[in-house]
């Protein structure tokens, strides 16, 4: 019998919880960011509308990966939770904000400016400090023993600040294709001539963290560039062009569906490129996943769970998606 | 401000503030995802266009009462991890699961049709929206049920081991989730949140009545809440004293803490009504109180010794004064509940259900009673079981993170401002929706232009009402 290593089972499960997260959430805080660019009521009631029956579900799956991360590897949600402690506290007073701007804009008119303020600055918060924990991660965190041993703005960076406003830019990117794919008329037009400056720049983002990420440590630079592991990290820039040309491609002929989810493409190759330098620490450079994982018995006995209830959720999930399909019309809206 | 304080203070202190906040909203959201799924279901099988209109009018209350509980939910699940790290690696093996089970069994469930719920009536049509309703409702109970085993685990741990890492583990996984006292407080949660959800439908019903005591949604509201009051108050007042038994067999320092017991009692113990704990002193000043009371009640017997606070190191003392009082007030709302309930019985069998002030007035008053009694009830059973994290085994000073005050303090300074400032519009948009009455032809969330309803009413008996009318 092959043993099954429950740690690396775990860490995908987890890595994929959270990019499930990034994938829904992402355009969802996307549409936030861009907010403050469209100003009129009319335009904010369809981009709120295009969301409002999901946003719930996309936020479910940021408490799996916390909740999940507590239960598989309990040692690194100890360790990482303090170390990002700021970022995570700013992150959850954005997330309130920004949620309960989704009822509470329709239940006043008064106040309605203030609540799509609320929405576009705890989407723009939340986002920064998702890209900000990300880096401060990636750059290293002091342990000593079973527990954070660093100061409580460690994890502030230039490092950090630019992969926050990387993830700003990519999740406004997220944005503006689904806007591209569920809006129509003047406010698609919009959508699209955003598309295009956002994916210069995200493509600007993704260039200065490849090229930042190796001065952090050694072993980056060794796990991307040393004889042969360069056979296996290569295909992953070479992707990244390819799906560059076909998102520039798909823009030029202003197609519906494509930009979006060749940007979710773009999403998932720097995604991997993560995995990639991260593997297999789960807080890089001091825990690895073995040294996280909770007992054998507490993995097995979630994993009978994941196996029937994570193909059953993306099921319903699916479900709900295709009754809210197509464009949102203004006069249509679900509000 | 909180100068002086240590980190594990602030920690607990945000901890609290961020779950009473919390707690309101699921308990209100456990018991109104029911009522629209009974409301529905009426609606389905008798096609009175009233239920509808009941429904689309407590659902848009329900959205956005939803929508905070959901925004103070995340903050919990990642609060463990930046305030109490030392806990979450201790029994992150433990509970972390039954949590990861929550989220994969309820919050997705909720969060999943929550969607069709709100805006998709006329998109699915009425056999689909009812299941995604019941999915939203089953959802809410089956979320109660792990987040209730966690809990309960924490005041009376069983099925676990520790490993070489002072990790708790698994032992049986059944014993974990059904741990002595998780089958007595999910009874006694669920039921208060029914409770707490059917005095604020009495009370808007009552409030409407108030004014035109003819308005047939506020009628039927009134009237359904008022069966709730009657039946499930002294059900609930049964579960408590249950309750209150497991209670005093697996944590009978808490029980202590709850009855102001600081003295042991060879032969009787007294029920103290009222006083003042004075935990330094050791005893409860100005107490009021009946002899052998306390015996006959938690024993059942007048005679029967039972030990008190002496009898325990004074490390391991819950803080008294908070325990006893809020358990008082918990208690106190019981019987008003209880109260309300026997009276609305009695003026429904003189048929004068809709025609009492008094009755009207009293059901407005005690709007909020039910979330005070949750809120007390939480308070006592958390306080009681101080000072440990999870009972007899880790304390709360082994649980808390490495992290500087001023961290703690400003995070909570952060929470309190945020907290205020948008639940209280959010409550103030709740009561403007609570302040209009229903009438016919309700809508829901959706702004859409009220038409072709023939579209979405079911078969049975719409016709004849519409006939009617």
């Amino acid at each position: 019998m092959i043993p099954i290593d429950l740690a690396i089972i775990w860490a995908f499960i987890i890595a994929f919880a959270v990019f499930v997260y990034v994938v829904m959430d992402g355009f969802d805080l996307g549409l936030g960011i861009l907010f403050p660019l469209f100003p009129e009521k009319r335009d904010r009631d369809v981009i709120m509308n295009s969301v409002a029956p999901v946003w719930d579900g996309n936020e479910t799956w940021l408490v799996l990966g916390g909740g999940g991360l507590m239960a598989a590897f309990p040692l690194a949600y100890s360790v990482l939770m303090p170390a990002l402690y700021t970022p995570m506290i700013a992150m959850l007073l954005g997330l309130v904000f920004r949620g309960v701007a989704f009822e509470f804009r329709w239940r006043t008119t008064k106040e309605r400016n203030k609540w799509d303020i609320a929405f576009a600055g705890g989407s723009l918060l939340a986002t920064l400090a998702q890209g900000i924990a990300l880096g401060a991660i990636l750059q290293g965190i002091h342990v000593s023993g079973r527990h954070y041993a660093g100061g409580w703005w460690d994890w502030l960076t230039p490092f950090s600040i630019l992969t926050g406003v990387a993830l700003v830019i990519g999740y406004a990117l997220l944005g503006a294709t689904w806007l591209v794919m569920k809006t129509e008329g003047e406010l698609r037009d919009r959508a699209y001539h955003l598309s295009w400056m956002l994916l210069l720049a995200m493509l600007g983002a993704i260039g200065a963290v490849s090229i930042a990420t190796p001065f952090l440590h050694v072993q980056y630079t060794q796990r991307w560039f040393s004889w042969p592991n360069i056979l296996l990290t290569a295909p992953v820039p070479v992707a990244v062009a390819a799906v560059t040309v076909m998102l520039l491609r798909s823009l030029a002929n202003k197609y519906d569906y494509q930009p979006f989810f060749l940007t979710l493409a773009l999403f998932a190759l720097s995604y991997a490129g993560l995995g990639i330098s991260m593997y297999p620490y789960i807080v890089p450079q001091s825990i690895t996943i073995w040294q996280a994982a909770a007992p054998e018995n507490s993995q097995i006995f979630m994993l009978f769970g994941v196996a029937v209830l994570i193909p059953l959720i993306l099921g319903y999930t699916a479900w709900a998606y295709w009754v809210f399909r197509g464009k949102v019309r203004p006069e249509s809206g679900y509000h | 401000m909180f100068e002086g304080w240590d980190a594990v203070v602030l920690a607990r202190a945000q901890f609290a503030f961020t779950m009473s906040f919390h707690i309101i909203f699921p308990a209100f959201s456990i018991g109104l995802a029911s009522y629209l799924a009974v409301l529905e279901a009426l609606w389905l099988a008798t096609g009175r266009e009233v239920y509808i209109n009941l429904f689309n009018y407590w659902l848009k209350i329900f959205a956005v009462a939803f929508g905070m509980g959901v925004v103070s939910g995340i903050v919990m699940s990642y609060q463990f991890g930046t305030n109490w790290s030392a806990f979450s690696d201790k029994t992150g093996p433990v509970i972390g699961p039954l949590m990861a089970y929550e989220v994969l069994t309820a919050f997705f469930l909720e969060a999943g049709f929550l969607g069709v719920m709100l805006f998709g009536l006329r998109r699915v049509g009425p056999g689909l929206h009812f299941l995604a309703t019941l999915m939203v409702a089953i959802g809410t109970l089956i979320s109660a049920f792990w987040i209730l085993s966690a809990n309960s685990w924490m005041q009376t741990p069983a099925g676990h081991a520790v490993n070489a890492d002072g990790q708790f583990i698994a032992a049986d996984w059944l014993k974990v989730i059904f741990n002595p006292s998780f089958p007595y407080r999910l009874v006694h949660m669920v039921l208060a949140a029914y409770l707490t959800t059917a005095l604020v439908v009495g009370a808007v019903g009552a409030w409407h009545l108030l004014r035109d005591r003819h308005l047939a949604g506020a009628r039927v509201m009134f009237s359904m809440a008022m069966w709730m009051a009657t039946l499930v108050a002294p059900i609930q007042i049964l579960a408590g004293d249950q309750h209150g038994l497991n209670t005093l067999e697996h944590q009978p320092v808490k029980i202590m803490a709850m009855e102001g017991h600081f003295q042991s009692h060879k032969d009787g113990a007294p029920l103290i009504l009222f006083g003042m704990p004075n935990q330094a002193a050791g005893r409860v000043d100005y107490a009021i109180e009946v002899p052998k009371l306390g015996s006959v009640i938690l024993k059942h017997s007048p005679d029967a010794p039972m030990a008190g606070l002496d009898t325990v190191p004074r490390e391991n003392w819950p803080p008294v004064a908070i325990t006893f009082w809020s358990f008082r007030i918990m208690v106190g709302m019981g019987l008003l509940m209880l109260a309300l309930g026997l009276f609305s019985l009695l003026l429904r069998v003189q048929g004068k259900l809709y025609d009492s002030r008094l009755l009207h007035m009293f059901a407005v008053a005690m709007a909020p009673a039910g979330f005070i009694a949750v809120l007390a009830g939480w308070i006592t059973t958390e306080t009681g079981r101080q000072p440990y994290t999870v009972y007899g085994l880790l304390r709360t000073v082994e649980s808390a993170s490495p992290l500087a005050a001023p961290a703690v303090a400003s995070s909570l300074i952060a929470f309190i401002i945020v907290y205020f400032a948008v639940f209280t519009a959010g409550v103030i948009y709740l009561l403007r929706l609570m302040a209009a009455p229903p009438h016919p032809g309700e809508q829901g969330p959706s702004h859409e232009v009220p038409i072709r309803t023939a579209g979405i009413t079911p078969a049975a008996g719409a016709a004849t009402e519409g006939a009617a009318r």
